[in-house]
């Protein structure tokens, strides 16, 4: 599962764009993630502020 | 807007640059427009390092005090070792550059497009398009918690680096982590800086696979941000870390009264830009320079070039993606040779050592740059060190 840290987050959308599938999306204030997710952690990776994790 | 279905001519989605002078452009044209944005403030919060070309924006737009934060002479770029060069565009040592306040100056075109007639809706962020016969015909979306349909003959995705629209189109837009900028900036409140220069950091422990900027915001305060490859980024080396670290040295006394953060596409423009009843502009379109990051000008010309066709191609009652290719092709014509200049420069670059870059900085020293703009100052590295920069000089002719 992808943990997004809502308290870190700066809702940039870096890793909206990379996400191979398209199931991150940025709401206004907040990232959502898709149930299509395949915790490939790409998202977590280009992170500018460390928000994101994949949790085992 | 009502949760009822409407009709435009044209629906843009993303109120940044882009969207604005294209929504600005089809307006005074004639078409009925209407512009999204599901922020509920446009322009905020802001991720941008906020630096342009004077003379570059003049051609949109007249510039206008309140959305200038400071104006700057010429740029300094420090290699890793510390040696330093300096350029500046204009010999009479007049400003060449601004540094925006972006939310303000996103206001401000927003409110353009509006005089020009375009409508506009904050808090309304686009779902999905509606495809039909092969054709886009419109966007699902939800305002203000209620999901709608907005139907328009044209979708123009300028929604950013985050962009779905092109997607939701079959367009891929997946940018890969080496094809992104990662960053973060402060905005520094109340240090010693020459507020007459922007400054270029280059290295590996600065900013792999990237740079470090300091752009004077004036009044004793500047942006200090730097953007790293997405495929180096990592855990205790984020640009956060990297950005604190530095900060804490350089400024030590320095307040940071404002964090930014955000992605830069740096791949070069996507293959496709427009399918049939669609089209997409600014960074939506990856269209920010790949060796410096830039993407204001970039998008704003491809608005007001998008904004044309699409009120041509409105009128004419043909939106096919033949009919809308105009937009792209009169786009490239202006950008795409000193884009894929920056690609091919920014490959190079990416893959240099510390000593490497050192080199290059010190190949230049001592050569007069206070004349010259990047492109030159690039065509004077590509001459003087033919063999790191190999292959690059028939892209400076």
């Amino acid at each position: 599962m992808i943990g997004v840290n809502r308290y870190k987050c700066g809702y940039c959308g870096a890793c909206v764009s990379v996400c191979p599938i398209g199931a991150v999306e940025l709401v206004e204030t907040w990232i959502e993630i898709a149930d299509d997710c395949t915790e490939c952690g790409t998202c977590a990776g280009v992170c500018p502020i460390g928000a994101i994790e994949v949790l085992k | 807007m009502t949760a009822e279905p409407d009709k435009y001519d044209i629906v843009i989605v993303g109120a940044g640059p882009a969207g604005s002078i294209t929504a600005k452009t089809a307006a005074a044209l004639g078409s009925d427009v209407l512009m999204i944005e599901k922020r509920q403030a446009i322009g905020d919060p802001v991720r941008c390092a906020e630096g342009v070309s004077k003379p570059q924006l003049k051609e949109h737009i007249n510039p206008d005090e309140r959305w200038i934060a400071a104006e700057v002479k010429g740029s300094r770029i420090y290699a890793p070792d510390g040696t330093r060069v300096e350029l500046s565009e204009d010999v009479s040592g007049a400003e060449v550059g601004y540094t925006l306040e972006r939310k303000l100056f996103d206001r401000a075109l927003a409110n353009e497009a509006a005089l020009a007639g375009a409508e506009v809706c904050v808090k309304t962020r686009a779902t999905g398009v509606i495809i039909e016969d092969g054709f886009v015909k419109g966007i699902t979306a939800m305002h203000l918690g209620e999901e709608c349909e907005i139907r328009a003959d044209i979708v123009i995705g300028a929604d950013g680096v985050e962009s779905k629209i092109g997607r939701w189109a079959g367009i891929d837009t997946t940018l890969q982590p080496s094809d992104l900028e990662t960053g973060a900036q402060f905005l520094v409140a109340d240090i010693d800086i020459d507020q007459d220069f922007c400054e270029f950091h280059l290295g590996a422990s600065i900013a792999p696979s990237g740079y470090l900027w300091v752009f004077p915001k004036g009044n004793r305060s500047a942006n200090v941000g730097l953007a790293i490859g997405g495929d180096v980024c990592s855990r205790g080396n984020r640009p956060i870390d990297l950005l604190r670290n530095f900060v804490e040295e350089r400024y030590p006394d320095g307040k940071i009264i404002e964090i930014v953060v955000g992605g830069v596409p740096t791949s070069g423009p996507l293959e496709e830009m427009v399918t049939d009843g669609l089209m997409l502009v600014g960074d939506a379109a990856r269209q920010s320079d790949p060796l410096t990051g830039g993407g204001i000008i970039n998008a704003m010309d491809a608005g007001s070039i998008a904004g044309e066709v699409a009120a041509q191609a409105i009128s004419e009652g043909n939106v096919s993606k033949a009919r809308l290719q105009e937009y792209e092709t009169i786009w490239r014509e202006r950008h795409g040779k000193r884009l894929n200049r920056s690609l091919a420069v920014k490959n190079r670059f990416v893959a240099m050592t510390d000593s490497d870059l050192n080199k290059l900085v010190h190949s230049v020293e001592g050569i007069d740059f206070s004349t010259m703009t990047l492109f030159e100052m690039l065509k004077v590295l590509v001459r003087k060190n033919p063999r790191m920069l190999l292959g690059l000089r028939k892209l400076f002719i």
